[in-house]
């Protein structure tokens, strides 16, 4: 397994503060990653440091190939014709695909507008396009479905799924809102006040976890913990491997979004592959 | 043909819909032997999703015998696969038929029912059956 980034012991510290610490982890080639975590976590550092805007403190991180990134505020040239974007794009890039810029024009972006009188959704289109067409091995986006309605969402998502779907394009991508990458995003990775709390396959974590319901009576012993929710006399777990005994127990697979709620309420917990598997 | 549809926040992994709706698709007819699955770029072009989730729905589909991935043509429903399963469905239905008309009898109400074939839904999945 192919690693796209990897980051071995990463740490950024600001002033006196680290903002990013201990950070291990290894995205395999040709998966769609999302990173997710509160504000102030250190996505945004992360980010920088894999697309070598940020110089890391202590440690590395590698990206195989090229890599293309796309900054929050989606950063384009407000006074140029979404043609001339495009243009520019061709002929700064070495390696630039006409088939995916040309993509713009079926998605209903009129080439003579200017960017700066686009809507929201249509300059996150131009942006991730212009990304695309300049064919990476490596997307990076940071939050590039903040500020967009549902259908803008589900159009820059459906762009970014077709690419990954004709060659082998890795992408790692932040959000706020978990529930918008469920159907996408088959790799997983949460980051909590600057730790690496969780890294792996979504499937995989998900088949790893249960969320139990029961009375406050019946007996964990023998789970392993992630967090717990009381209300009256019910209580309400998200434990990891195989379920306590106590038949009282109900239980069923957690939702991506439950499963990362879980971790984030306990900064404590983690989820990590073990020691050996970075790396391999 | 078929056309996937996602229901999404059923709690149901987006790759099981997939075979789920292939599954009901070929008990309904809809889809018969010798008829394409559509491509992995089409079914992600149409829903946003992503493309591996296709790619596993697909291999689950391979690894039941109900369909075969021919090189370089796509994915297509295999000959003979509908026959058994028709008749097996309408036992199962007509023993499922039985069970609830036993269960009401015992005074147990449509919200009874349901938890009990959950619970027995999440046993076996649980035991890796489902």
């Amino acid at each position: 397994m192919r690693a796209a980034l990897e980051a071995t012991g990463l740490g950024v510290r600001r002033r006196r503060t680290w903002v990013l610490r201990e950070c291990s982890l290894s995205v395999p080639a040709g998966r769609v990653a999302a990173l997710v975590g509160p504000n102030g976590a250190g996505k945004t550092t992360l980010m920088h440091t894999a697309v070598g805007l940020l110089r890391p403190t202590e440690g590395n991180v590698r990206v195989a190939g090229e890599v293309a990134f796309v900054a929050q505020d989606k950063p384009l040239y407000d006074t140029f014709t979404v043609a001339e974007t495009l243009t520019f794009g061709r002929r700064t890039n070495t390696r630039w695909d006409d088939a995916v810029a040309d993509r713009l024009t079926g998605l209903g972006i009129p080439p003579r507008r200017k960017v700066g009188t686009l809507s929201g959704g249509q300059r996150a289109q131009v942006a991730v396009t212009l990304a695309l067409a300049r064919r990476p091995d490596l997307l990076v986006l940071d939050e590039p479905l903040a500020n967009l309605d549902p259908l803008a969402r589900h159009d820059v998502m459906r762009s970014i799924m077709a690419e990954t779907a004709d060659r082998e394009l890795t992408v790692l991508l932040s959000s706020h809102v978990v529930s918008d990458l469920e159907e996408t995003c088959d790799w997983l990775v949460v980051l909590n006040g600057g730790r690496l709390q969780v890294s792996g396959d979504i499937e995989e974590l998900l088949d790893d976890h249960l969320v139990l319901t029961g009375p406050v009576e019946a007996s964990a012993a023998g789970a392993r913990v992630v967090g717990e929710s009381r209300t009256g006399r019910q209580v309400s777990m998200l434990v990891r491997g195989t379920p306590p005994q106590d038949p009282r127990w109900r239980a069923r697979r957690p939702g991506l979004e439950e499963l990362v709620m879980g971790y984030l309420r306990s900064p404590e917990a983690a989820a990590l592959p073990r020691p050996a598997g970075v790396g391999a | 043909m078929i056309e996937f549809s996602l229901d999404r926040g059923s709690g149901v992994s987006t790759y099981l819909q997939l075979v789920h709706q292939v599954r009901q698709a070929l008990r309904l007819g809809t889809l018969r032997p010798g008829d394409q699955l559509p491509t992995a770029r089409e079914v992600v072009e149409s829903l946003a999703i992503n493309p591996n989730t296709v790619l596993k729905a697909y291999r689950e589909l391979e690894r039941e015998g109900l369909v075969e991935g021919r090189p370089g043509m796509g994915t297509f429903v295999r000959h003979g696969v509908t026959g058994a399963t028709l008749a097996d469905h309408t036992r199962l239905r007509r023993a499922l038929q039985a069970w609830v008309d036993e269960a009401l009898a015992a005074g147990l109400d449509q919200e009874d029912l349901r938890t009990l074939f959950t619970v027995a839904l999440a046993d076996a999945a649980r035991k890796g059956v489902a």
